[in-house]
């Protein structure tokens, strides 16, 4: 029971995953990455990690591919992208990223058949309080590394946002 | 085991929601509003459903026809999975999560997509303009609506619904968290797109907004994502700031569920009112009322709230 539950979601993210890449039409290509999403959120769920499944959800699912569906809305690809998109899936485009695939495979393999116990989880449930105590303690200082971070994308982007203002301010 | 009557007993709210909402409505305006189908029109209802089944379904040639179809199935599902953690009395309740919360936030997130597809898949220039509007609104609000509720898991320590009303015996949180209830009010309403805030659907600048092309049964299913979602955000309302099925004790002669349930309809006819009273802003109104008033506003009431629960320990 407990093994269809991780299989079940670990197929459709695969079969998703592989739609993601071969659909020609940008906004099927999305959803597709949308249902990839959220099987690896119920993954990670079945593992015992319900607030990684949430954010999982909320964040990436409900945030950045909604931003990223908004933008092929807006740029409105008909016809001529699905016939560009078809020309770049030529069977010889395939050949260069399935060596670099199969290397970063044949790497992973060996390193999970080389741990002493192959299970990666415990068993046990992974609640909010202790992301939460494991971020400000261990991590606090990858956390804080973070938040320069997005405050400099903040300010980059409310910068660009100005300027476009002013511009069209002037005539 | 209380999976099936629960969701059918919600679309039987919906059904007599929107009658009732109507007929309120038609009162405030100083009109009859539907009163011919049954007494005072309470099969208004049933009447309009056996309408809207015997339509004929029709899918728009030139739009995208399986998006089309999947959309209103993604904005009834979505919030109707958000009732599956919602507490209605001690011990009745589907699932109580120890990430309700999040859960019920994760569930109005992907509810953006089905609206989102909907106007898109329509392939209508007056859709599409709705669910652009309705991207940006939902994903903007969301993120206060987030925010704004954080004050009360400060409180109550708690992601889980059940632990949020326990955590109110003595005081509800409206009193410490008022800031944080009018923000999440706000932001409830506008991620149902419900007026004043529906610019999604504005109907004198937009047609129907994102479902122009809908009708039959897939228009239902939109409709009722709607009406669920009002349900569901005045039920969220209820239990994270005005105790749940929680009252002073000299009101405990009746059980609690009907406690919860009178909280619950308080709030819907709030959410009725308000769309009677309140004309419809303008979209840039919109989306700089949410970035430069309420955001700052979230932050500041969360920083407060950590700073007064830090300082008591």
């Amino acid at each position: 029971m407990d093994l269809a539950l991780f299989w079940i979601p670990a197929v459709v993210a695969l079969v998703s995953t592989g739609f993601v890449i071969t659909r020609k039409n940008a906004s099927h290509a999305l959803i597709y990455l949308v249902v990839s999403l959220l099987s690896v959120a119920v993954i990670f769920f079945v593992l015992g990690a319900p607030f990684a499944a949430a954010l999982e959800v909320v964040i990436y699912a409900g945030a950045i591919v909604v931003l990223f569906l908004f933008v092929v809305m807006m740029l409105n690809l008909g016809k001529t992208s699905v016939m560009r998109e078809s020309r770049w899936m030529r069977p010889g485009m395939w050949i260069g990223p399935a060596v670099l695939v199969s290397i970063l495979l044949i790497t992973m393999v060996y390193v999970i058949s080389g741990m002493p116990d192959a299970s990666v989880t415990r068993g046990e449930v992974v609640g909010p309080k202790t992301v939460g105590i494991q971020l400000f303690q261990p991590y606090l200082l990858a956390v804080e590394l973070a938040g320069f971070l997005l405050l400099a994308a903040l300010i980059g982007a409310y910068h660009l946002g100005r300027r476009y203002l002013e511009q069209r301010r002037e005539p | 085991m209380l999976i099936l009557p629960l969701a059918a007993g919600t679309l039987l709210a919906v059904m007599f929601l929107q009658w009732w909402e109507r007929r309120l409505l038609g009162w405030w305006q100083d009109r009859q509003g539907p009163n011919r189908v049954g007494w005072f029109g309470v099969l208004q209802g049933v009447a309009d459903g056996i309408k809207f089944i015997t339509k004929d379904d029709w899918l728009p040639p030139f739009g995208d026809r399986v998006l089309f179809v999947l959309a209103p199935v993604i904005v009834a599902g979505s919030m109707l999975l958000v009732l599956g953690v919602i507490p209605f009395a001690p011990e009745v309740y589907v699932a109580d999560l120890n990430i309700a919360l999040l859960w019920f936030l994760a569930m109005s997130s992907l509810a953006v997509y089905g609206v989102l597809l909907g106007g898109f898949a329509s392939n209508n220039k007056y859709a599409l303009l709705g669910s652009l509007r309705a991207a940006a609104q939902m994903v903007t609000y969301e993120v206060f609506m987030g925010l704004s509720i954080m004050g009360v898991v400060i409180h109550a320590g708690s992601f889980s619904l059940v632990d949020i009303v326990e955590a109110q015996q003595d005081l509800w949180f409206i009193v410490p968290q008022f800031l944080g209830f009018v923000i999440f009010f706000i932001a409830g309403l506008a991620e149902s797109h419900r007026l004043p805030f529906d610019l999604p659907e504005a109907e004198h600048e937009l047609t129907a907004g994102f479902h122009t092309e809908y009708s039959g049964m897939k228009f239902v299913l939109l409709m009722c994502g709607e009406y669920v979602a009002v349900i569901v955000t005045s039920c969220l309302l209820v239990l994270l700031f005005f105790g749940g099925w929680l009252v002073p004790d000299f009101l405990d002669f009746l059980p609690p569920i009907v406690w919860f349930g009178a909280k619950v309809l308080v709030f819907i006819h709030i959410f009725v009112l308000l769309r009677a009273a309140i004309p419809r802003p303008r979209y840039d109104q919109l989306m700089s009322l949410g970035w430069k008033i309420l955001l700052p506003l979230t932050l500041v009431n969360l920083l407060v709230t950590g700073f007064f629960v830090l300082w008591e320990f």
